[in-house]
Parts: C-alpha cells; sequence; structure tokens
C-alpha cells in the first residue's frame, strides 16, 4: 500500500484506471480498423519522402493525394511505394519526384504478380530507424554529459514568429535557466492538413513547425549546453491535423518533448474525433520509440470551465491520456500528464484547493513527469499581481514535486514572452524552489482538513465520470460535452475526410517495429 | 550622492493640480514620476545605463534613475529606471467616444427585452480567422461568463450561439444568417501583426455584400480593441478589457430597441 499525504484511497484509484483502461480499449478498437492521410503521410516520410514540388507543396501530400486517388489509401501508402519501388527501381524519393512532376507511371501497380515489398523498402525503413534511434542516442549521452536540472524542470516558450530570433530567444532563456524550451506555433497551424517546408520567419503569435526549423533550434540549444552544463530540451506541438507528421520530423530532429494530446484538437480545434484519435495513436507510438516526453493538455479544459467545479474532468482525461498511452506503448516516464493552476484568485482558499488536486495528482500518477500550467485564465494585464499569482503557482509546484514547471509569464494576457519577461518568470521559480525545497517533505496535511476532503471529493467524482464515460463510449462522451463544457458530433469538425478505413492489404510495419523495440 | 528616489533635494515646482497640465504622480502633485522597464540590446556596464539614461531623457523625461540592471544574456540588459515626465496633457478637453448606453446587470437586461422587445434577441459569437482562442468569447458568452458576470447563454431573452474559435468570417455570416441574429459578436484576441484588425475589416466588407450589414448590429471586443477602434473599422460598437457579458447585452438591447424605434 502506497502512503499518501492525503489519505487518498488507492483503491479507488485503481478502479479509475481499470476504467479508463476499458475506454482507452474501446477506441483502440475503432483506432486499429483506420488509417488518415497525415498517417500515412507520415509513413513517406519514413521513407525518406520529404521536400516540396515547385509550388511548394510537401511531396508526402502530394503522393497520398494520388494514391488516394487511386482509390488505394486504405491499403496504404507503403504497399504502393513497396510495388512501385520494386518494379520501377527507383527509390520513394524519386517516386515522390515522378508523381509531383505528373510524370509517374501507374500502370506498373497493375502487373498482377506478387512482390515482397518489405524488401524493397526495407533499406528506407531501417535508414529512419537507425536515425531516430541514434537521435534517441544522442539526447541520452547529452543528459549523461550535461546532466538535467533539478525537478520541476523549468519550461519557457519562445514565440517571435521568426526562428532565427526563436534561437537567440531560446539560448538567453537556456543561460537564465530553462531547462525546456518550446516554440509555440504560429496560430492556425494546428488546422493546416500539411506541414510547412524549410525555415520560416513570418508567423502570428508564434513560429512554424517545420522540419528545417526543428533543426534550427536544435543546433542553437546543443550550442549552448557546453556553457549551461545542463542538457537542454527542446519542445514543440504535435497537435492539430498532422500529428504523426509532426511526431516523426521531432523524432528525426531530436525534439525532446511534444505536446501529444488524445483529445485536445477535437475539443479546442474542432478537428473531428474519429480523425484526432487515429492521429493520436501513431504519433505517441513514434514519440514513444524516440524517448519523448508528451505532455498532454487538460490544463486547456480550465480555461473554458471552472478550475474548481471541473477539476475532476481533468483527473478523468489523465487517466483516460494514460491509459491510450500505454497502448501506444509510451513508458510512464514519458507521460507528462497535464493539469493547471486556474482557480480564481477571489476564491477563498484556493490556493489549498489547488495544493490538493497538485499532490492529487502527484500521488495517482507517481512515475510521471506531470505538466503543471501557471495562471492563464485570470490574469488581468497588472503584470504586479500576474508575478504573485505566478509565485503561488511555483510554490504549489515544488511543494508538490511535478515534473514540468510551464512557467507564468507577469505579461500573460497581453503579449508573447520579452526576453525580460521569461528573465523575471525564472529568477521567481528559482527563488522560489530554492526557499521552498523540501517543504513537502515537511508538511503534513490535517486529517479531514480542506486539503484531504478536496482531493478525495474531486477523485470520487473524476470516477464517477469515468463510469459514466465507460459506458457511453468516448465517442458518446465527447458528444454530450463531457469534457471542457464542449460538445463535438462524431461526423463534425475538419479532416473527417482524411480517414479511410483499412482494407485487408493494408501494411504499415513501424507499429510493430516501433512499439516493439526500443 | 544626488536626486535618488530618497532624494531630499528642494523639488522646485507648482504642487497644485491643473486639469488643463495633468503629469503623472508618484507621490507629490506634478512630480511626473514614471516607471519604466526595458531591455537594450547591449552589454551591461556603465555606458549601457549611459545609454538607457539618454533614451530616458530622449522621452521627455528628467532626472533619469537606472535602478536595476541586468544583463539578460550576453548583450541584452535589463532596465528598470524612473524618471520626471517633462510633458503635460490638458484633461478638460479630451473627448472618447463611449458606447452610448445604459449598462444593466443580467435581471435588468431581460426585464428590458421583454418590455421593450417580447421576444428573445438572437446573438451569434466567434472568434474569428485563425484566432485560436475562446477566452474572450467564452467569458462573453458562455454560461458561467466571467469575473461574476454570467455569459449570454444563462440570459433568459438572449437565444446566444457560440460558434467557438478559428470560424471563418463566411461561417459566421452564414450561421448569423441561419439563425436570423439580431447581433453578431466577434472575439479577437491575438493581435500579433494587427491581424484582428484584417480579421474585423474583412467581416464588415462581407456583412456589407451579403446585405446583412444594417440587419444585424455587430460588435466586436477583445484585449486591444477599443470603441473608437471598433467604430473605425465599421462595427457598431467595441468591447475591451474591463467589460463583460452585461455590457455587451445592454448595448445590443437598447440599439436594438433604437433602431426599432428609426423604422
Amino acid at each position: 500500500m502506497r502512503e499518501s499525504k492525503l489519505g487518498l484511497d488507492f483503491k479507488k484509484v485503481e478502479s479509475a484506471r481499470t476504467m479508463a483502461g476499458e475506454i482507452a480499449g474501446q477506441v483502440q478498437q475503432f483506432v486499429e480498423n483506420y488509417t488518415t492521410v497525415a498517417v500515412e503521410r507520415t509513413l513517406c516520410r519514413l521513407v525518406g519522402i520529404d521536400g516540396t514540388d515547385i509550388d511548394g507543396i510537401p511531396l508526402p501530400n502530394l503522393v497520398v493525394d494520388a494514391v488516394s486517388q487511386k482509390g488505394i489509401l486504405g491499403d496504404g501508402v507503403l504497399r504502393f511505394l513497396g510495388i512501385a519501388v520494386s518494379r520501377t527501381g527507383k527509390s520513394p524519393v524519386q517516386i515522390a519526384g515522378e508523381i509531383a512532376a505528373g510524370e509517374f507511371d501507374f500502370s506498373c501497380l497493375e502487373i498482377n504478380k506478387p512482390e515482397n515489398i518489405a524488401r524493397a523498402l526495407s533499406p528506407y525503413i531501417e535508414d529512419s530507424v537507425s536515425r531516430i534511434r541514434a537521435k534517441r542516442q544522442s539526447r541520452e549521452e547529452g543528459i549523461k554529459k550535461y546532466g538535467e536540472g533539478p525537478r520541476p524542470l523549468l519550461y519557457v516558450i519562445v514565440a517571435t514568429g521568426n526562428i532565427y530570433e526563436d534561437a537567440v530567444q531560446a539560448q538567453a532563456a537556456a543561460r537564465q535557466g530553462a531547462d525546456i524550451v518550446a516554440v509555440i506555433r504560429t496560430t492556425g497551424q494546428s488546422l493546416l492538413d500539411y506541414v510547412p517546408y524549410g525555415a520560416t520567419t513570418e508567423g502570428f503569435g508564434g513560429t512554424y513547425a517545420t522540419q528545417e526549423n526543428f533543426r534550427i533550434m536544435r543546433k542553437a540549444l546543443d550550442q549552448i549546453m557546453p556553457e549551461t552544463g545542463r542538457y537542454v530540451r527542446l519542445c514543440n506541438y504535435c497537435s492539430g491535423l498532422c500529428m504523426p507528421e509532426i511526431a516523426i520530423m521531432g523524432a528525426l530532429e531530436g525534439l525532446d518533448v511534444m505536446l501529444n494530446d488524445a483529445l485536445y484538437g477535437i475539443l479546442f480545434r474542432d478537428i473531428n474525433m474519429q480523425r484526432t484519435l487515429v492521429d493520436q495513436y501513431f504519433s505517441r507510438i513514434i514519440n514513444g520509440f524516440a524517448g519523448v516526453i508528451i505532455n498532454t493538455g487538460e490544463d486547456n479544459y480550465l480555461t473554458t470551465a471552472d478550475a474548481f467545479e471541473e477539476a475532476h474532468t481533468v483527473l478523468a482525461s489523465d487517466f483516460i491520456n494514460e491509459q491510450l498511452a500505454i497502448i501506444a506503448g509510451i513508458p510512464e516516464e514519458q507521460m507528462g500528464l497535464g493539469h493547471a493552476f486556474e482557480m480564481d484568485p477571489e476564491l477563498e482558499n484556493a490556493f489549498l484547493y489547488e495544493l490538493a488536486q497538485a499532490q492529487m495528482t502527484r500521488e495517482i500518477f507517481p512515475r510521471a513527469p506531470l505538466k503543471y500550467m501557471p495562471p492563464t485564465k485570470f490574469m488581468t494585464g497588472n503584470i504586479f499581481k500576474g508575478h504573485i499569482q505566478d509565485a503561488l503557482f511555483n510554490i504549489a509546484g515544488i511543494w508538490t514535486g511535478q515534473g514540468i514547471q510551464l512557467l507564468g509569464m507577469p505579461t500573460e494576457a497581453i503579449h508573447t514572452p520579452f526576453m525580460s519577461d521569461r528573465y523575471l518568470s525564472i529568477e521567481n521559480a528559482r527563488y522560489i524552489f530554492n526557499n521552498f525545497k523540501d517543504i513537502g517533505r515537511e508538511i503534513e496535511f490535517t486529517k479531514d482538513g480542506i486539503i484531504r476532503r478536496r482531493a478525495s471529493e474531486v477523485l470520487d467524482n473524476a470516477c464517477k465520470l469515468l463510469e459514466d464515460v465507460k459506458e457511453e463510449g468516448l465517442f458518446t462522451a465527447l458528444e454530450k460535452g463531457k469534457f471542457a463544457g464542449v460538445r463535438r458530433h462524431r461526423e463534425g469538425g475538419k479532416g473527417l475526410d482524411g480517414v479511410t478505413r483499412k482494407s485487408p492489404l493494408y501494411w504499415n510495419p513501424f507499429i510493430e517495429l516501433f512499439k516493439g523495440k526500443r | 550622492m544626488g536626486g535618488g528616489l530618497y532624494s531630499t533635494e528642494v523639488q522646485d515646482f507648482d504642487k497644485t493640480l491643473d486639469l488643463k497640465r495633468v503629469k503623472p504622480y508618484g507621490d507629490t502633485m506634478n512630480d511626473g514620476k514614471v516607471q519604466l522597464s526595458f531591455t537594450l540590446p547591449v552589454p551591461s556596464g556603465p555606458e549601457a545605463i549611459e545609454a538607457a539614461k539618454q533614451l530616458i531623457r530622449s522621452m521627455g523625461m528628467d532626472n533619469p534613475q537606472v535602478v536595476f540592471t541586468k544583463e539578460l544574456t550576453p548583450g541584452f540588459t535589463f532596465f528598470n529606471a524612473y524618471g520626471s515626465l517633462r510633458h503635460t496633457v490638458n484633461y478638460t478637453t479630451i473627448r472618447v467616444p463611449k458606447v452610448d448606453s445604459k449598462v444593466m446587470d443580467m435581471q435588468q437586461v431581460d426585464d428590458y427585452i421583454r418590455e421593450h422587445i417580447g421576444r428573445k434577441l438572437v446573438m451569434v459569437g466567434a472568434s474569428t480567422g485563425s484566432d485560436a482562442h475562446t477566452v474572450g468569447i467564452d467569458a462573453i458568452m458562455n454560461m458561467k461568463g466571467y469575473a461574476g458576470h454570467y455569459g449570454l447563454e444563462r440570459y433568459a431573452m438572449i437565444e446566444a450561439h457560440n460558434l467557438g474559435s478559428q470560424v471563418s468570417n463566411e461561417e459566421l455570416i452564414a450561421k448569423a444568417i441561419h439563425h436570423s441574429a439580431d447581433a453578431v459578436l466577434v472575439s479577437q484576441t491575438v493581435t500579433q501583426k494587427d491581424i484582428h484588425i484584417k480579421n474585423c475589416t474583412e467581416l464588415i466588407e462581407m456583412a456589407e455584400a451579403e446585405g446583412i450589414r444594417n440587419r444585424m448590429i455587430l460588435v466586436c471586443g477583445g484585449p486591444r480593441i477599443s470603441h473608437e477602434l471598433a467604430k473605425e473599422l465599421g462595427f457598431d460598437a467595441g468591447f475591451g478589457v474591463n467589460t463583460y457579458a452585461n455590457d455587451v447585452a445592454s448595448f445590443v438591447a437598447q440599439e436594438y430597441v433604437k433602431r426599432k424605434a428609426k423604422q
């Protein structure tokens, strides 16, 4: 029996986990029968197809569109490429180039003769797998060589829109003590059904996620690590309509952390639920294999729903995200489950409730590098008060042993952070983390006090919600608005036309390859 | 040591308030005290401090005081500083366009609509364009509301349709026509590179092209929206920071009644 500072009933925790496992299992039954254009584009990238045509359209899009037009997307793009490679003797990227130029002769598909598609593609597959493995090793070596910051890791964002400016900001943040630098994506990227190509210098409220931009940022952070004497992680966003594509680009370029939530796109970007649930599975398989820490986005629930009344939806979603991550082969040490410090500052004892919930999340997911999000909803533009709200958040973070502390900025709700905002926030966190270092070990919570009662109430409500969701299924729960108060229809939202049922010929060797070996 | 924050030097200026010549106030009338923080792309050191002081002087301030510096990263120095502003402003001649309606609370708005309109007012709202933030439109429309002000969904006499974020202007207009909306509410949170102005202008143009501009009350809101800017862009009203659902509802209800009376 684990010891709980909150007097949590771990039998209830286990029953919640079992229910979430059943919910995730139901989802998985659906997921396994489908593929999406994003998954297939990812497979193109995994056999070396990259670049664009003269109009700037990414080659993976052109290949998948062509295969789709032939009506054979359900067989999977790798089946097509395997046959094409073995019959033409050309590489996948050459074939993609010919498709882009309108020169590829699809009649080679019509010859009715068995082919060993696995053998035809195996050099390309092995090449990608070894590149990803090498990036994983280089992270492990970097951590061994430079060490890591103490937990919670300090996570800051850069968001200038210009990747070269972002690199300067990221190096500055690393020097100031940041352990994780995330490049916020430009507004609207989540709804693009392709990933832009090359280095970019224009964006709204953020910078495009592109493979080249990933490379530029990774290099900037690698350069700074001998100086910081600390491994600095790079983070981006595996969400929207290109979840698995972004995952593979991150895996190939040595990203360390990825926002990768199973439900976020459905709720907050109105992406079709079938699309996102299929996409999240493959994206997480990639992240699991690449050793990337995923961050889930439950904090967002509390920007629309009330943090006091709806805390249990965050916990219930953490349970579901955990189970979906397990199915995708992600170890607990890579599950940055999300929660947030978002209560109304006018609420009496709000800090006690926040502390209760943070401690509860810590105890329920003991090995996960929990991602704790700062106040945003009640940041007002009063930067002086905002700095204090962030201080309270930091106290809760160190007290309850969070894994990743996403630092709040005093200028939240005003602009994307200035270099000086980041400095002030890191200084705030370091001051508090140092002064409060062992407070969690020193202080116990009163039996039957506000904190213990709050934690058990949230757990009870999460159990009730999970039971409902288990009964009606996740799809129906989403349709009824059980999470974040947002209702989404099974057939609604963006990207449904990119979902295809797999045929009996469908082939994607990476699922077993990535889940099986590390 | 001269002129620090604890300066005891004789302060030789008129200490009576003159609304024709208003200056910032620190702790003495007309002391002109201004608090500043900024970063210069130069290394820290005496030259950096001097550079900051010269800039503060050219902002129109006397007695610049750099109270804190920190090199954030090589070549970038952060300053906290103070100065005494020379400039004044004539407060008596300032005229700011304001939303011209009485602000009522939820109950009063519902009563007003019942009494003067006799049916529910239909309002369709969205965060438009590429703007992914729902926080603004949710604060106004969601049942729960924000900071103790219930959202429009809770009003008995308002039929509120919240379309959420990243809604295109086309879609918003189509939905407004579909629901026979009396008012369209647009939220803009992201304002980088003035994207909000582009989104808002486009909506007005499309509403005009669709011939609904005069059939519906068009309102926009967001942290960087002012009533003045909204009017300039062609909206009927704009709601910025510290305005809530009841401000919007009060305006729409009264504006609706005003328009009906004119017909």
